[in-house]
């Protein structure tokens, strides 16, 4: 005999709590479930410190305690697309996250960008980031599975991160196959031709460096980490 | 009473916190994409000892690991000090991709250290000096770098060269290596273990002046994850 409703009410950065019920009086009364959902807001600092990689418009995503993708492990069709093209929306398309933002263009060597990411769920998020360095086959960096459970408002987190080959596509560095402005040429291919695992991006050859048959140079080489990614609650 | 003597009565004396002996479980992951791990030891052990040291001349028996992937020498060093060890837990070679594990028993030991040949190089290993092992249970991940023994010259050609002092490069397991190079450098300037300062290879199978595929076994840092599970 309890008719009840259940109200769902998000405070900005406040925790709510609801329960209705309808008969209080009622011997029998059943409990409503507590529904509570956090709403979290993050300044995400993407900072590319290398020396002539543009990198791809940032990902930044929420969701349970999944990785995008684990070293050893074949790539996901979304990172794959990510990795070989700076694409990202087959990542953000993905409905195993709570919320995906992309930013808003290029980040140039040396530049940074700034978002501002914001994510409601019952649970604590992860978060994840992911770009692709753009003058090379399949190499992206980024981290996965951020635990971000002891970020107190005001509270930041910095990380350098290494830069991953995605296994999909193999290092020719020919210039068809480079979609950055060094290669001018395609990005995502449907056809695996590599070792199919993540693995620790082996770093640009080039054609100063032995690689006769590369568009790139000693330029376009990266030594570890590739980023830095500076998040802070809000 | 000679000073080492005296010196090791007071230690003894002045004892330090007792160390507990701890169940830990490792995990080595190789986290490259074209280099290959030869058997690993894993080696529990007191903080002054090591099985490798940065700026400091190679033992023999790290030689022998380094060049050739023998750990023979080492463990027989090891077990004279008293550390626990695991040895070889992949039981043979470790492949890009690849994960192992153990457990061990760490005793009166709390530092750990780690190595195994990194092939296709003449004297590269993956190494870990001396990490102290935390007394409260929980699970650790420590990034492992490779590093160059500073025993024998890179000159990239593979020859089956693996005994300690011989010129060459074993083997690439993968079987992905070349032929007929002229060889990279004759020398090594740099007689102490230090940062390998990475394959070069060339894009030549059959001839050019590296056995090695510049596009297949290079690697940047790091090249292996630890993980640590303190139980």
């Amino acid at each position: 005999m309890n008719m009840t409703k259940k109200q769902l009410l998000t405070g900005v950065s406040i925790l709510s709590v609801v329960l209705l019920s309808a008969c209080h009086h009622d011997d029998d009364e059943e409990e409503e479930p507590i529904i509570t959902t956090v709403d979290y807001s993050f300044e995400v600092t993407v900072t590319n410190l290398t020396h002539s990689q543009p990198l791809s418009p940032i990902t930044v995503v929420s969701h349970g305690e999944i990785s995008l993708w684990q070293t050893g492990s074949s790539a996901s069709a979304g990172v794959e697309l990510l990795a070989e093209s700076g694409d990202n929306s087959e990542i953000l398309a993905s409905s195993e996250l709570i919320s995906g933002s992309s930013g808003s263009g290029i980040i140039l060597p040396g530049m940074s960008e700034t978002l501002i990411f914001d994510t409601s769920s019952e649970s604590v998020p992860y978060l994840s980031v992911a770009t692709m360095l753009v003058n090379t086959n399949d190499a992206f960096t980024g981290m996965t599975t951020i635990n971000i459970s002891d970020l107190a408002i005001g509270d930041n987190i910095t990380m350098l991160a290494v830069a991953y080959d995605a296994g999909t596509e193999g290092n020719s560095e020919v210039a068809e196959t480079i979609p950055g402005p060094a290669g001018g040429g395609e990005g995502f291919n449907a056809t695996r031709d590599d070792v199919n695992f993540v693995a620790l991006h082996p770093g640009v050859v080039g054609m100063d460096d032995g690689l006769s048959t590369s568009a790139l140079t000693a330029e376009h080489k990266f030594d570890n980490p590739v980023i830095k990614l500076s998040i802070t609650r809000l | 009473m000679k000073l080492k003597t005296l010196v090791a009565a007071l230690s003894m004396t002045i004892s330090p916190i007792a160390v507990q002996a701890q169940d830990i479980t490792v995990t080595i992951e190789n986290l490259t994409q074209g280099i290959t791990f030869t058997p690993l030891l894993v080696a529990a052990h007191s903080e002054s000892d090591h099985l490798f040291e940065t700026g400091t001349a190679a033992t023999a028996e790290l030689q022998m690991m380094a060049e050739g992937g023998a750990i023979q020498g080492l463990v027989t060093a090891m077990n004279a000090v008293s550390a626990t060890l695991i040895e070889n837990p992949a039981s043979g070679i470790l492949m890009p991709s690849a994960s192992t594990s153990a457990s061990m028993d760490t005793g009166s030991n709390s530092y750990l250290s780690l190595v195994a040949m990194l092939l296709p190089t003449n004297d590269g290993f993956v190494g870990l000096d001396g990490w102290e092992i935390p007394s409260t249970a929980g699970t650790y991940t420590i990034m492992l770098n490779a590093y160059d023994a500073g025993t024998e010259a890179n000159n990239e050609i593979i020859n089956g060269g693996g005994d300690p002092g011989v010129l060459g490069i074993p083997v690439a397991p993968a079987g992905d290596g070349g032929t007929n190079a002229t060889g990279v450098t004759s020398s090594e300037s740099n007689t102490m273990v230090h940062i390998h300062r990475g394959n070069l290879g060339d894009d030549d199978l059959t001839a050019g002046i590296s056995d090695l595929d510049n596009s297949v076994h290079r690697w940047l840092n790091p090249v292996a994850k630890l993980t640590v599970v303190v139980n």
